[in-house]
């Protein structure tokens, strides 16, 4: 069984139809990427899996367990962490407060401790900046921090929407590494990115999307050697 | 009536403005909306104690209790029924909503109590301290000042130090990013709308011991005074509402005493009208760039 699967779900802007029906699945302990140009409709999907944009028919289930209908708040303590975006970070607070934040929904404060300690060696310059303000934080170092927050929820799945966004490439080498660990540590990832290159690099699986439909989809080695991803998503 | 007088007078009448700026500029910060009913909180506020110690004979702090918990749930009803239903709605929709609420509460008021002043018997038993000739400060000032301090300093602690209060800043700067997390929006809400209508019940109840009178309208001038100290510090920030409060206070007062006292509530006013052209964003509040 998948871990997560998504299957037929149609997305609504007013009238518009964002999502025209998408069914994928990500299994345990996989690397999948979701690449697409701009407008294809990769965020919303992710948004509509973390439930901040509802389906108008469709069904999301994690492990099973259908969270089509579960409000926003709900799914994090479900084993689902969303990077959004822009990173997102809480601009005001300390990397120190906006980890805790990732861990809001847990009790157990030994675990948090632990995931923190673990967190704080994956990115070793999050431990040194922890008291210092998100907002004063570089492009990569706030990527590094939204990462970061979603692991502290200690995630089955994390979902990461366009972490190289506006870094430099030596950055993104650096982000993609990370995510390689993360993968590897155990945490499956469902990855969208407009760097169709470095994401079919790092992906076992990946599918390709265009104005709100999967036009391709496959091994991600096998894709990166397609004419057509070629020509459209790598640059010849 | 010395300097130093008018000033302590002034620094209290501006930490009950600094309670109520508190329930505007939180409500603001997490709901994004602007609570114009929160002044008629103050006045359910007195009412309700008022209403307590004379007809129902209660004790002083089983009334003050009574009061809280009154605008307390107040507040919370008044989010849930009246602005909930709006959340995605315009602003404008939003904003004409409280004011119709503020009208409601008001018009209440008229009916239960009737138009005429009621004449408060203050809360306050402490008696006024006489440092010299000149100088003598009631126990009322002096309350009020311990009070409000007390009050903004747990409130500080309480939003930047605990879990439900970082979680508050959370949602003021990224409610989606806060859902997220895990963070409840809408409990989040109800939170701020307690926590402000509890703040405006307290000065209420401070205000009506300090000016011992009680009409349905009692609410209405200290709200829209809050509102501009809100304002004035920068809506949206804790710290600028407690600064916005303390200084027009006492810029009130001391126009009060020096300059005139038909003046005094036009030069509240005109200060704020400065500060928002030299400074738009109020003392402490942040240029925010939104993003696309």
């Amino acid at each position: 069984m998948a871990l997560l699967s998504i299957n037929d779900i149609h997305v609504y802007y007013g009238v518009i139809e964002a999502i025209k029906g998408i069914s994928f699945e990500v299994n345990q302990g996989e690397i999948v990427t979701l690449i697409g140009a701009n407008g294809a409709g990769k965020t919303t999907i992710l948004h509509t899996i973390t439930g901040l944009i509802p389906p108008k028919s469709g069904l999301i289930e994690l492990e099973g367990v259908d969270l089509t209908k579960t409000p926003a708040h709900k799914i994090v303590s479900m084993g689902i962490a969303h990077v959004p975006e822009g990173r997102r970070v809480f601009q005001q607070l300390s990397v120190y407060d906006n980890l805790l934040l990732g861990a809001y929904t847990r009790r157990d404060k030994a675990g948090i401790n632990n995931t923190l300690s673990k967190v704080y060696e994956s990115f070793p310059r999050l431990k040194e900046r922890r008291n210092q303000v998100a907002g004063t934080l570089s492009g990569g170092e706030q990527q590094m921090l939204a990462m970061g927050r979603a692991l502290m929820s200690a995630p089955k799945i994390m979902l990461l929407d366009e972490p190289s966004m506006g870094l430099s490439p030596l950055l993104v080498a650096e982000i993609f590494d990370i995510i390689k660990k993360v993968n590897e540590s155990g945490v499956t990832v469902l990855l969208v990115e407009q760097n169709a290159k470095m994401a079919l690099e790092i992906a076992s699986r990946a599918y390709v999307l265009e104005t709100g439909r999967i036009v391709m989809s496959g091994d991600a080695k096998e894709l990166s050697t397609n004419d057509q991803v070629k020509k459209a998503y790598l640059g010849g | 009536m010395s300097f130093l007088n008018y000033l302590i007078s002034g620094l209290s009448l501006g930490s009950i403005y600094a309670l109520i700026a508190l329930g505007y500029t939180m409500v603001y910060g997490i709901a994004k909306m602007l609570n114009f009913a929160h002044g008629d909180i103050i006045m359910v506020g007195g009412f309700t104690v008022f209403t307590a110690i004379s007809s129902f004979q209660f004790s002083p702090a089983i009334s003050i209790i009574t009061g809280i918990i009154v605008c307390t749930v107040l507040g919370v009803v008044i989010e849930k029924v009246a602005y909930k239903p709006l959340r995605n709605a315009s602003s404008l929709s939003v904003l004409i909503t409280a004011i119709g609420v503020s009208y409601l509460l008001q018009n209440l008021a008229l009916l239960i109590f009737g138009s005429s002043s009621q004449n408060f018997s203050s809360v306050v038993t402490m008696k006024p301290w006489q440092i010299n000739k000149q100088l003598v400060i009631s126990g009322e000032t002096i309350v009020t000042i311990i009070v409000t301090t007390a009050i903004m300093i747990a409130l500080t602690l309480f939003v930047n130090k605990s879990k439900p209060g970082k979680a508050m800043l959370a949602v003021s700067e990224d409610k989606g990013a806060a859902q997220l997390m895990g963070i409840n929006v809408n409990k989040t809400i109800s939170v701020t709308f307690a926590i402000g209508s509890a703040l405006a019940a307290v000065a209420g109840i401070l205000l009506c011991s300090l000016y011992p009178q009680i009409n349905a309208y009692t609410g209405q001038m200290p709200g829209i005074k809050a509102f501009i100290a809100a304002v004035l510090g920068g809506i949206g920030s804790i710290p600028g509402a407690m600064i916005g409060g303390i200084l027009l206070g006492i810029i009130e007062n001391l126009s009060k005493a020096y300059i005139s006292t038909q003046l005094a509530d036009a030069i509240s006013f005109a200060v704020l009208i400065i500060v928002l052209i030299i400074k738009p964003t109020g003392i402490l509040g942040k240029k925010i760039t939104e993003k696309v």
